[in-house]
């Protein structure tokens, strides 16, 4: 097996979380680390050194910035907590209030937290993975860390609408 | 020394608690700290937060990998009837999205040239590059053949520009119906996902400068050139969309010259 190949199958663990935590929906999540490994390993040839992992968590946030393009015009409630309801062992309502904060931020935003503190990158392999400048991620990770506190603290905002 | 008297930046804040922070700003965040307890508290909670994350999360990465991530299945394109059924759904909502969006435009004026182009090419392009396993007809591994069927169907010798010098691989293209008959469309494909898209179809309007239209989600260029109007679409990245558009410019008008 190429060093390609092994780089990438070390990853897919790490990838699975962050595909969880992103989308908080096992079945999407793990669609997307799918998509991301199929796209990954016909790629090869466009893959020029570098670190692996960072290139595939950019795969992987570019498809779900896709799939959420094509969901945009969707107007319908989506059912983010109930696909999971089997994973909480016990009364862990903690960890079911900081999953509803993460979905109540901004798609970019809740990436770059998760990037940050789940995945260890630090903010210039965010802002690689992003795109974006150094600057950007660090105005994208306060204002999650701004929005996460307000939930928790009891603002929540209101229930998305179906149009 | 220095470092030790400016004040502390609430970005520092972030650094501090990610482990980002110049070590020679360390101390001083320290001290800050100790005398400004609202930070403080604020420092502590997006610690609590991190540590909430990572509980929730945090072991998702030592479940047993499932072997439908078997990375030799995977490479030899296991069928997956589950792509399919999740592009159909995607096709269904975009859908009315196209026909809200046409209708918004019918109650303007007669749009130009430049409007129904760009239109028509960044609804495909919306369309097309979601589309993760069915994205092109003929792929880019046969171009002799995409480049031939595409001009006998538009009825002009296209060019297909290599566009690799500026990271992209030409995924392949297919066939659009246009808004005055048939429209060409080639598909390109970045190191990381990012997608590309130019849009050929057959105009009267004269030659024109490149003109660019941002979308909501995506942007365009838009040209005429001998009778062909192209658009280049992309992520709305103005700078990164002319670099590409100038590049397929460039080879297409070598080409041309060359015949």
């Amino acid at each position: 097996m190429s060093g390609f190949r092994e780089g990438i199958e070390a990853a897919v663990p790490a990838l699975r979380r962050y595909a969880r935590a992103l989308t908080r929906n096992r079945e999407l999540a793990d669609d997307l680390v799918q998509d991301t490994l199929v796209r990954a390993l016909r790629s090869e040839h466009l893959f020029h050194g570098g670190d692996i992992r960072s290139w595939l968590y950019t795969i992987l946030t570019n498809l779900n910035r896709n799939r959420l393009r094509a969901l945009a015009r969707r107007p319908a409630l989506q059912a983010i907590e109930d696909n999971d309801a089997a994973d909480v062992a016990g009364p862990e309502a903690g960890a079911r209030d900081i999953e509803r904060a993460l979905a109540s931020l901004v798609e970019d935003q809740r990436s770059a937290l998760l990037l940050v503190v789940l995945e260890g990158l630090s903010y210039r392999e965010v802002a690689q993975v992003q795109g974006v400048p150094i600057g950007t991620v660090m105005s994208r990770l306060a204002r999650a860390r701004l929005q996460i506190k307000a939930y928790l603290d009891g603002e929540r905002p209101a229930l998305r609408r179906i149009k | 020394m220095i470092d030790q008297n400016l004040p502390v930046t609430e970005e520092e804040l972030h650094a501090y608690v990610d482990g980002e922070l110049a070590p020679d700003r360390r101390a001083a965040v320290e001290t800050w700290l100790a005398s400004h307890p609202e930070d403080a508290a604020r420092v502590a909670q997006w610690r609590a937060q991190a540590d909430a994350i990572r509980a929730r999360f945090g072991m998702l990465a030592s479940e047993p990998v499932p072997a439908r991530f078997d990375l030799d299945n995977l490479a030899r394109g296991a069928p997956s009837w589950r792509g399919a059924a999740a592009a159909a759904v995607v096709l269904a909502f975009l859908t009315g999205g196209v026909v809200g969006w046409m209708a918004h435009g019918a109650s303007a004026a007669a749009p130009s040239r430049f409007d129904t182009f760009t239109t028509q090419a960044l609804e495909a392009h919306k369309v097309y590059v979601v589309e993760v396993r069915h994205p092109v007809e003929v792929t880019g591994g046969e171009r002799p053949h995409l480049v031939q069927w595409l001009s006998k169907r538009l009825d002009y010798e296209l060019q297909i520009p290599n566009l690799e010098p500026s990271g992209l691989k030409l995924v392949g293209g297919r066939l659009l119906p246009g808004p005055f008959g048939p429209a060409a469309f080639c598909m390109y494909e970045g190191p990381s996902g990012e997608r590309f898209t130019i849009y050929y179809a057959r105009t009267d309007s004269p030659q024109t400068a490149m003109r660019y239209r941002e979308g909501d989600r995506f942007a365009a260029l838009y040209w005429v050139e001998r009778g062909l109007a192209y658009v280049v679409s992309g992520p709305p990245e103005r700078e990164r969309l002319l670099s590409i558009a100038q590049a397929a410019y460039d080879q297409i008008d070598k080409g041309t010259q060359a015949k």
